[in-house]
């Protein structure tokens, strides 16, 4: 890894300053994508902002209608938080699904969808139910935050503070693990909240996370799996690599999004 | 080159770094505490767990900036030198859970992490979800469940539920 200049400022203030004054910076929030990119010098930042100890980044809390978690909070805290395993179990499975425990104790929401690798699981469910990041400067919407591979609307010296997301009535993630690094090979987030129905899909992709209008147009019928028998998605714009092909992840698509459908309407 | 200090065994520590020295260099390199071990250098391993303020993480993929004024526990700090082992130490000895030992110290950090998150009566399944995180090379886990069975029953007998920290 090569080196840098390291800072740990108190508030986002603070960090917006230094990533201004380092046009070359990155933040750093849990480090579990950052570090390994940096070592394998695919990255190679002038400075490290850690985010650690600005205060109010971090937890999970109920807001009206609302789950607001926000982009500190480590994925073993959401996945164990009481008001969200009680209020949105779909989304507190999401964050349980990642990774191993050590890695699911250090790494972050807000890093993870900065981060916008097209095998994360977040992506899907921010995309899968809505949500709203709320960044220091404005609010954006799931749907116009995600543009590509690695890739998200966030501006310069744009911080994510947290991220806002509706309470479903029915919600559930089902993922095809890849064995042994636990990313989704495949992961499917699917909700249902009155007339909004939405379908997002990770880790097939080519472009990243994306919605499956086919899918979603089905489901208003009924909201189950039922809904969705034979139903498959084009492979064209799939990834394809060594682990699993364009063919294989359509198909994947297809019964991953059966599988949470028979869980959200359990 | 910027300092750091934080508390390590119980011992306040300092030491001046550059700030893309990982935790695990750190702690081996300039504290000399070589128990904790460097595997795959890509946080899928687990033979560098350590515990960062009471929280099981991996040393290889944490910079030792990011831990300034943080308390660390190494596998060192489990048990005092030439005293009785830490009972989850001793379960591995008395169930024969390693064979070459090299992952031994990240298996024994993270199941002490495993007892605080899920208590002290675990069943075999829940210890091999809780060891995604750790690889045997030798392909060892019979034993090395076994013990953290074993360990972790010891554990609330003794009063030991977590490392001295």
């Amino acid at each position: 890894m090569y080196n840098f200049t390291f800072h740990r400022p108190t508030t986002v203030r603070q960090a917006a300053g230094l990533l201004a004054r380092n046009p070359e910076a990155k933040l750093l929030a849990g480090g579990h994508s950052l570090l390994p990119v940096m070592k394998l010098r695919l990255a190679n930042p002038s400075a490290l902002i850690d985010l650690s100890l600005v205060e109010g980044l971090s937890g999970v809390e109920q807001k009206g209608r609302s789950i607001v978690i926000g982009a500190m909070t480590r994925h073993a805290d959401a996945a164990n938080s009481p008001v969200l395993q009680q209020v949105l179990p779909g989304l507190a499975s999401v964050p349980a699904s990642i990774g191993d425990p050590q890695v699911r104790n250090r790494g972050t929401i807000g890093g993870s969808i900065a981060n916008n690798d097209p095998n994360a699981d977040y992506p899907a469910a921010c995309l899968g139910l809505g949500a709203t990041i709320i960044t220091n400067k404005r609010r954006i919407a799931a749907d116009d935050f995600f543009t590509g591979m690695f890739s998200t609307a966030l501006e310069e010296g744009e911080i994510i503070a947290k991220v806002s997301f509706p309470i479903a009535k029915k919600a559930a993630y089902e993922k095809f693990k890849h064995p042994a690094s636990g990313f989704a090979l495949v992961g499917v987030f699917v909700s249902k909240r009155g007339a909004d129905i939405r379908v997002a899909v990770t880790g097939a992709g080519a472009s990243g996370v994306f919605r499956v209008k086919s899918f979603e147009e089905a489901l208003k019928k009924r909201f189950a799996a039922k809904s969705l028998e034979g139903m498959t998605i084009p492979a064209s714009g799939m990834n394809s690599d060594i682990h699993a092909s364009a063919e294989y992840r359509a198909h994947l698509v297809g019964v991953l999004a059966r599988r949470a459908l028979v869980k959200a309407t359990a | 080159m910027p300092a750091v200090s934080m508390t390590v065994n119980g011992k306040a520590v300092t030491g001046d770094v550059e700030a893309r020295t990982l935790l695990v260099q750190f702690l081996r390199e300039n504290l000399r505490l070589t128990g904790t071990h460097v595997g795959c250098d890509t946080s899928q391993c687990g033979a560098c767990v350590v515990h960062i303020d009471g929280i099981a993480a991996k040393s290889c993929t944490t910079l030792a900036l990011q831990c300034e004024g943080a308390k660390v526990t190494t596998i060192e700090g489990l048990a005092e030198p030439n005293g009785p082992l830490h009972p989850m130490q001793e379960a591995f000895r008395e169930n024969h859970g390693l064979q070459c030992g090299f992952c031994t110290p990240g298996m024994i950090m993270a199941a002490l992490d495993i007892v605080r998150r899920r208590g002290n009566d675990l069943d075999e399944h829940t210890i091999r979800e809780q060891l995604d995180g750790n690889i045997c090379r030798c392909t060892g886990y019979h034993n090395i469940v076994k013990a953290i069975a074993a360990g972790a029953k010891a554990m609330a007998k003794g009063g030991a539920h977590q490392a001295a920290e």
